[in-house]
């Protein structure tokens, strides 16, 4: 019997694929894709960048599990570069607007809901990916149970919203509890790193590091960046671009 | 007193005839302010009083202490001196407003008997000839009257006091009479059977919103407000009141904005009417849809704020906008979320941290005087070693807005620590005058 040559998949095998597809998508014929504009990412996200009308969570590493500051800015970066306005739950009022504007999202476009307590941002989040006239929703939420991030993403599929769960926790402890899995399609981490090196003494621009900890259809990923500018973009640092270490990211090194 | 023996006390005495009419026709006319203002349930409580419901309105103006304080400030600023008190029964509310030891009071839910005890039973909205005959028995508060058994105070001081004590405490209902708005356009269902179950109520709120929106569009007017009034079988009146940013007149939209507040309503043995008005309208007219040939109308979310508005009330969703200071605190202000856009930013390019504590914390440093930052720094019980900063970043007290911040001065610095996390701190005082503050360091923000 003649070996199949990996260029021409079997009939069958294309057709079951194109089923999958369909099941994934909900029966849409594509889902879009948000870009992060850096090859080295969105080569490792499935389509190409973050997919739109879907749940992604965003935790801060670290110290900034409780703070959210990282995480916030790479969240505001996301919805900065979506269309329309962009409703965020605030779990604790500390958000400071000013930095949002300097990730790329202006005043104007933000909305802003002192939801509470977990339920009562879950509750708003959802009204608002269901609304479907925004650009993205962004929960700050602790505590996300597999049904509630299920409602949640279903509510993504049907309007075609990005949401955002941006998890943040009180106490550092709390914080190990984030590997409970959820519905959610992609998982980042965002850790503080030094700053970008200035030639004289001072704070350069500041580098995370982001962790792609799981995706759904894609391999986890690491990745060391510039943090968001003023049109919500991230940047691959000017001493790693250059070649001397190599673009691709490595895999996740330590295995938790 | 006779007015010759007031006159002959003091000098000038200024004195007006009494006008009972006047001062009725005034308190109607700020029933009917409480009525657009507050809840769909106001009247006038004559000879000086008000009388609101305002179960389910509290949650728009900060809680119960809150609503309280905006009627006090908002009368004040027409130049009338009130007292207001809020608790369960109507009774113990005018006592507390008129007897009450303060002059805003909100008594907790089951603490009514606790607050009215200490009253004196005069408050209890009962003649002056039974509080006197209280008084020379020795019953001066209302306590006492309470502990004193029933038959022979309805013996000795008939019926009146009885009623009034047990409406005072919660015993038997009362029911107020709300003031009825002119001129507002409202529709009105009677039932032949009384429901309860909130599926039918749904439907006929659906089919009352036809009937009122249908009435709106032949003056050509959108609601800003409305107010369906469920009347029980009981002779209570249950009210549910909703907002809008903008003038709506979307059947689908209001029936979703009443029927999500449904569940605050309690049906009892049942609704035998419902009225459903408009109190708050504005002119709307149809206007081709925006856009263009360049870009896509943008979505309109006006919907979904009203949603939100009046789920969780209005001081809880708002937009920032750039506010004319450099002082952190001071520099965003809170806009109405439906507000067109400003346009404005923040000016600027010292970056600002993502999380602004709502208080600055004093941190334990290691630093050189006058323009260094910390070399190390102490914030709840950590200590961190400083490898980078930048600043200082001068920021001036603004004499204009508070007194004594004339020589005040804060150093903004942003420094990191050997991880890489990032903080905003500043130092009180220039470090050469002493005026400018007293050198101690505070971490007020976190960066990304």
């Amino acid at each position: 019997m003649e070996a199949m040559t990996p260029e021409r998949p079997h009939p069958a095998l294309l057709a079951l694929r194109a089923e999958i597809k369909g099941i994934e998508t909900g029966g849409r014929a594509s889902r879009e894709v948000l870009p992060f504009g850096l090859d080295a990412m969105d080569r490792r996200l499935p389509g190409g960048g973050l997919a739109l009308g879907a749940l992604h969570e965003v935790l801060g590493g670290g110290a900034d599990a409780v703070h959210g500051a990282a995480s916030s800015l790479f969240a505001a970066g996301v919805a900065a570069r979506t269309q329309g306005s962009v409703l965020w739950c605030l779990a604790r009022a500390d958000l400071f607007a000013p930095s949002l504007a300097q990730a790329g999202l202006s005043p104007d476009r933000v909305i802003y809901v002192e939801a509470g307590a977990d339920e009562g941002v879950l509750e708003c989040f959802e009204e608002g990916l269901r609304h479907g006239g925004l650009g993205a929703v962004v929960g700050e939420v602790s505590r996300l149970t597999m049904t509630a991030s299920r409602r949640l993403q279903l509510a993504c599929e049907g309007s075609g919203t990005l949401g955002i769960a941006l998890r943040r926790w009180r106490k550092p402890s709390d914080a190990a509890r984030f590997d409970q899995p959820t519905a959610s399609v992609t998982r980042w981490r965002v850790s503080a790193l030094p700053s970008s090196p200035l030639p004289s003494p001072g704070v350069g621009r500041a580098r995370w590091q982001v962790e792609l900890i799981r995706c759904r259809a894609g391999a986890p990923a690491q990745f060391h960046l510039e943090a968001c500018d003023e049109t919500g973009r991230l940047a691959l640092p000017a001493d790693l671009a250059d070649g001397s270490v190599p673009q691709t990211p490595r895999a996740v090194r330590a295995v938790s | 007193m006779a007015l010759a023996q007031a006159r002959a006390m003091t000098g000038a005495l200024f004195t007006e005839e009494a006008d009972p009419q006047g001062d009725l026709a005034g308190l109607e006319r700020l029933a009917l302010w409480a009525l657009r203002l507050y809840a769909p349930i106001a009247a006038a409580d004559p000879p000086d009083g008000l009388i609101i419901d305002v179960t389910g309105a509290s949650h728009r103006y900060d809680g119960e202490i809150g609503l309280l304080e905006h009627m006090v400030l908002k009368l004040e600023a027409a130049g009338i001196k009130a007292r207001a008190a809020l608790a369960e029964t109507r009774g113990c509310a005018y006592a507390l407003a008129r007897y009450g030891p303060e002059r805003l009071l909100a008594v907790e839910p089951g603490g009514a008997g606790r607050a009215l005890g200490d009253l004196p039973v005069r408050s209890l909205r009962i003649s002056e000839a039974v509080a006197d005959a209280l008084g020379k028995i020795g019953v001066d508060r209302i306590c006492e009257a309470e502990a004193l058994p029933r038959a022979s105070l309805a013996l000795r001081f008939g019926h009146e006091l009885l009623t009034r004590l047990d409406q005072a405490y919660g015993r038997t209902a009362e029911t107020i009479e709300p003031v009825e708005a002119p001129e507002v356009i409202q529709v009105r269902r009677t039932l032949p059977e009384p429901v309860g179950a909130p599926e039918p109520l749904a439907r006929l709120i659906l089919s009352l919103t036809v009937k009122l929106c249908a009435a709106l569009e032949e003056k050509s007017l959108g609601a800003r407000q409305l107010d369906l009034k469920l009347h029980r079988v009981d002779n209570r009146i249950e009210a549910v009141r909703v907002g809008t940013a903008r003038p709506v007149r979307d059947v689908k939209r209001l029936a979703r904005l009443l029927c999500d507040r449904l569940e605050d309503v309690d049906p009892g043995f049942g609704i035998e009417t419902l009225v459903l008005a408009a109190p708050s309208v504005q002119p709307l007219m149809w206007r081709p849809g925006a856009g263009d040939l360049i870009e896509p109308a943008k979505a309109e979310v006006t919907d979904l704020i009203d949603v939100l508005t009046n789920r969780l009330g209005g001081q809880r969703l708002y937009r920032m906008a750039p506010s004319e200071s450099d002082v952190p605190e001071r520099c965003v202000q809170k806009i109405l979320p439906a507000a067109p856009p400003t346009g404005s930013a923040w000016p600027g390019r010292w970056p600002r941290p993502a999380r602004l504590l709502t208080r600055p914390e004093p941190i334990q440093t290691v630093a050189l005087l006058p323009d260094q930052p910390p070399v190390s720094f102490t914030w709840r019980g950590v200590r961190r070693r400083v490898k980078r900063a930048d600043g200082p970043e001068r920021i001036f007290g603004e004499w204009w807005r508070r007194e004594g911040e004339e020589d005040a001065v804060r150093d903004y610095f942003q420094i990191e620590d050997e991880a890489g996390e990032r903080f905003w701190v500043f130092r009180r005082g220039d470090g050469e005058r002493p005026s400018s503050g007293d050198l101690s360091w505070f971490l007020h923000g976190l960066f990304g």
